[in-house]
């Protein structure tokens, strides 16, 4: 790791002051940025730890949508998003291991937007709303491809408002060595329809499956997405499978993520 | 350099560290805890697991910074008062837990973290929580029954002895 300077503000404000300093970064639980500093593919000048804010913590509920903190940790959601949003939070305890759990964030997990990253498709197919410390960006806006998002640097996400549907689920098929999603399916049913989002498949990170949202809407059923061929551009080949295995997956999930959703 | 001070294993420690400095060189090289092991340093192996304010973390992947202030509780502090072996170490020993010993520390960490929230896990949360801890010598069966036997269940019944 190159050297750098550490600071833990207690305030968002003091957080954004903080990383006007050239080259300066946000750390939220360093799950993915520890490992990056200790590559040393990043080289911050001074890093600005979000973890000592209150008001960036927290799960709450305001009328029909989940109200998550930016630096609320993967452990947290699990446990108090289970009696509002059983899906998101079935989400978050299966993400990594109990340890990443323990630091993760969903502002971290959703700032950093790996193309292979489980909150990205519930935030996508819930339709959240992303709040930083400047403005609210709507998920369909927020995600611009592998790695990337609409955030402009120094840009906090300090909380995510994802609209409670009225049923969802999301299924993982999970790349065993990295429990991160070969392929991750989110399903969302809303009294204005369906949808479908799609994570772990394609290089240009998380998208939503548009002809799956339309069959399901109109009839939410597992059968109702038989035949149908997800030909979303670009799916992802590696060694752990080629494109054609993630197409046939985002089939195979959808379908089982709309009968676990029941 | 910035200082940095907590409790480890209840006692009051401190150390001028590098913002750059992980909780895990604090342990070993600050206070010469060497029991927490690194077994990977990438992040996936679980051997450097501790716990911060009851929270099982990999030490390998937190900053000292980022915990000034905490409770930290390394494998020392799982020890009896009187250094005999803990309920949890000592089931490891009992069952064959551990061959070489390298993941051992993490394993007993995580164990430790599950028994408090879980006092009676079943087999399947037993493994779902170890998910994060790798073990090269074991093949995992003894120390899932090390960790059900330390939760005062009978064990008799599961196979791999
Ligand atoms: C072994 C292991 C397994 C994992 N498995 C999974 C998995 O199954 N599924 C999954 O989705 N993820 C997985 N992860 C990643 C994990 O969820 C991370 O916690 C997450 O990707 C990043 O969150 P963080 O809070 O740790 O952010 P950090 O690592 O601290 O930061 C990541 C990036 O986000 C920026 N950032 C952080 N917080 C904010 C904020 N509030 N506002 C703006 N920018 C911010 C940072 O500057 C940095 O660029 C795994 C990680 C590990 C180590
Ligand atoms: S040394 Fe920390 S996870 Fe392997
Ligand atoms: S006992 Fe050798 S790595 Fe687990």
């Amino acid at each position: 790791m190159y050297a750098f300077d550490f600071v833990r503000p207690k305030t968002v404000a003091d957080a954004v002051k903080a990383l006007q300093a050239e080259d300066a970064q946000a750390l939220g639980g360093g799950q993915t940025l520890i490992p990056t500093l200790k590559q040393r593919l990043a080289q911050p000048s001074v890093l600005v730890s979000l973890t000592g804010i209150d008001e960036m913590k927290g799960v709450c509920r305001d009328g029909d949508v989940l109200v998550i903190g930016g630096g609320t940790l993967h452990a947290t959601v699990a446990r108090e998003a289970r009696a509002h949003y059983p899906a998101l939070a079935a989400l978050a305890g299966n993400i990594g291991d109990p340890a990443v759990r323990n630091r993760g964030t969903i502002g971290g997990s959703l700032a950093n937007n790996d193309p292979s990253a489980c909150y990205p498709s519930a935030a996508l197919a819930s339709g959240a709303t992303i709040v930083t410390n400047s403005r609210k960006i709507a998920a369909d806006d927020y995600f611009q491809g592998m790695f990337t998002t609409a955030l402009e640097p120094g840009e906090i996400i300090t909380s995510v408002r994802l609209p409670i549907p009225q049923k969802a689920a999301y299924v993982k098929f999970e790349q065993p060595a990295s429990r991160f999603a070969l392929v991750g399916v989110f399903v969302a049913k809303y009294a204005g329809g369906v949808r479908v989002a799609v994570t772990g498949a394609s290089n240009n990170g998380v998208f939503r499956w548009t002809e799956a949202e339309a069959a399901l809407s109109a009839n939410f059923s597992a059968g109702a997405v038989k035949g149908l061929k997800a030909t979303a551009a670009d799916l992802i080949a590696d060694l752990h499978g080629t494109a054609a295995y993630r197409a046939h997956l985002i089939g195979v999930l959808t379908a089982r993520a709309v009968a676990a959703a029941g | 350099m910035p200082k940095v001070t907590m409790r480890v294993n209840g006692r009051a420690v401190s150390g001028e560290v590098e913002g750059r400095t992980l909780l895990v060189q604090f342990l070993r090289e600050g206070q010469g805890l060497t029991g927490t092991h690194v077994g990977c340093d990438t992040s996936q192996c679980g051997a450097c697991t501790v716990h911060v304010n009851g929270a099982q973390v990999k030490s390998c992947t937190v900053f000292a910074l980022d915990v000034d202030g905490a409770e930290v509780t390394t494998i020392e502090g799982m020890a009896n008062p009187d250094g005999t072996l803990g309920r949890i170490q000592q089931a490891f020993q009992d069952h064959h837990g551990l061959q070489c010993g390298f993941c051992t520390p993490g394993m007993v960490m995580a164990a430790a973290a599950l028994l408090a929230e879980n006092p009676k896990p079943t087999e399947a949360e037993v493994r779902h929580h170890l998910e994060g801890n790798i073990c090269r010598c074991t093949g995992y069966h003894n120390i899932v029954k090390a960790v059900l036997a330390a939760s005062g269940q009978d064990v008799s019944a599961i196979a791999a002895e």
